[in-house]
């Protein structure tokens, strides 16, 4: 790893003026999972490590059954996979979470983190689009609140500017007619990059969809919502015939590309299982 | 330039004096002449750079040493009661052969340590689950799952946890 200058601003203020004034060439370092790779085999250049875990209150967690789900940037994967309140509420973003790296990558990377990283495969970016999730970042002036899906504009890419951090993120809280699916495809069970990704919300009443989100990852340049799909969905009663509607809906969506880990062609057959599918679960169907 | 770091490591108060792009891995290895810790990829794939970090593990070629300041680090020479005494997790991997080059050996052994404080009664899936960040490319799992349970068998059955 080539040396860099470190610093440990004490505030988010401080952080972000340090930010705005080195620019392109310093990053955040947070879990450092990502980062600590993509400096040691040379895929970025970063003069500049600007480490936040110094700043206080990036590390709250908080559950209310009218508000939702609220953490911090510094919160990591780990802490959210064993919460209580996300396996009981967010069983979509549980699962996914638990197939991010293994414990060891999962006990230092943060969610925030692995939003930032906008990955188009990032495990969790679809469940937490489908549920509606949306960021805090702090600019150096008043908050502001970015939608989740309004976040990315391309592979590794986002909307935030040099001095943006951040701050945490939040989730609405489930209907209480909501189910939740995610489905991560790989070649392997663990330590996989998903080949296909697909996360389902569903407000579902006696196989009647009321309102639904279906997030696909790793089969476009960012994560995306297949809204076509959606719109296929809602207001109908879910059966057979709609399920293989909506998957072929689902398939026309995707725009995947081929690389080493799947062919585009492959990608595209498995949104439609796995829309399918994520739909059925997320219904209450037999795993 | 060098920055002193402290941080407890297996109990002794440690100073190590690190560049900036040190990781925790090399700075145990180095400076902290600890090598029972493993490099394999250094890039969180392996899971032979294990390590206890404040009560969990993680990779320790994805920490900076710096980030450890103030940290407690438990490395697999910490873990025999005595120099003479294996752990029980290390005398049942030998029961067990749960090991044939070793390299992969502290790393998977600090894992399921970290497994068995949180969860002494793992079932075979937990292991694995817990176990998927440590790759052995020699002996194959089995082995290893075995001494893991056996491992928490015997500390149930001693009433230790």
């Amino acid at each position: 790893m080539k040396p860099f200058e470190y610093y440990e601003p004490a505030s988010l203020a401080e952080a972000s003026d340090l930010l705005r004034r080195l620019g392109k060439d310093a990053s955040i370092i947070a879990g450092g999972t990502d980062l600590l790779v993509e400096m040691k085999e040379e895929l970025r250049s970063v003069l500049h490590v600007v480490n936040i875990k110094k700043i206080p209150n990036l590390r709250n967690f908080t559950y209310d059954p009218a508000a939702g789900l609220r953490f911090g940037a510094l919160v990591t994967v780990r802490e959210v996979e064993t919460s209580p309140h996300v396996i009981g509420n967010y069983p979509n973003l549980a699962k996914a979470v638990s197939l991010l790296g293994s414990v060891q990558v999962r006990n230092r990377a943060t969610i925030v983190g692995n939003i930032c990283r906008a990955s188009p495969s990032a495990d969790t970016i679809p469940p937490l689009i489908a549920d509606g999730a949306s960021l805090s970042v702090y600019d150096g002036g008043a908050d502001r609140t970015i939608l989740l899906e309004d976040f990315f504009t391309g592979p590794g890419r986002t909307v935030l500017s040099p001095g943006d951090i951040v701050t945490g993120i939040s989730l609405p809280a489930p209907g209480p007619t909501s189910g939740r699916a995610y489905i991560k495809h790989g070649r392997r069970k663990a330590m996989e990059l998903a080949t296909v990704g697909v996360a389902v919300s569903i407000e579902h009443v006696a196989g009647q969809c009321s309102d639904v989100r279906i997030a696909l990852g790793a089969v476009a340049p960012t994560v995306i919502r297949a809204r076509r799909t959606e719109d296929l969905l809602r207001g109908r009663r879910i059966d057979a015939a709609l399920l293989a509607e909506a998957a072929e809906s689902a398939m026309q969506e995707a725009t995947p590309i081929g690389n080493v880990r799947a062919s585009a062609a492959y990608r595209r057959d498995m949104v439609g299982v796995l829309t399918r599918r994520a739909i059925g679960y997320a219904m209450g169907g037999a795993r | 330039m060098n920055r002193l770091v402290s941080m407890t490591v297996n109990g002794e108060a440690r100073e190590l004096a690190v560049a900036p792009n040190r990781t925790l891995l090399d700075a145990l290895r180095n400076e902290g002449s600890l090598t029972g810790t493993k490099k394999g990829c250094d890039v969180g794939d392996c899971g032979a750079c294990t390590v206890i970090m404040d009560g969990r593990p993680v990779n320790a070629c994805l920490v900076l040493a710096i980030e450890a300041e103030g940290a407690t680090i438990e490395t697999i020479e910490g873990l025999q009661p005595s120099y003479d005494q294996p752990h029980l997790l290390q005398q049942k991997f030998m029961e067990h052969g749960g090991a044939q080059c070793g390299f992969c050996t502290p790393g998977i052994i600090m894992m399921a340590k970290a497994l068995l404080d949180e969860n002494p009664d793992p079932s075979e899936d937990e292991i694995r689950f817990a176990l998927a960040g440590n790759i052995c490319r020699c002996t194959g799992y089995t082995k290893i799952i075995d001494a893991v349970r056996a491992t928490a068998e015997e500390l149930r059955k001693a009433g230790t946890l």
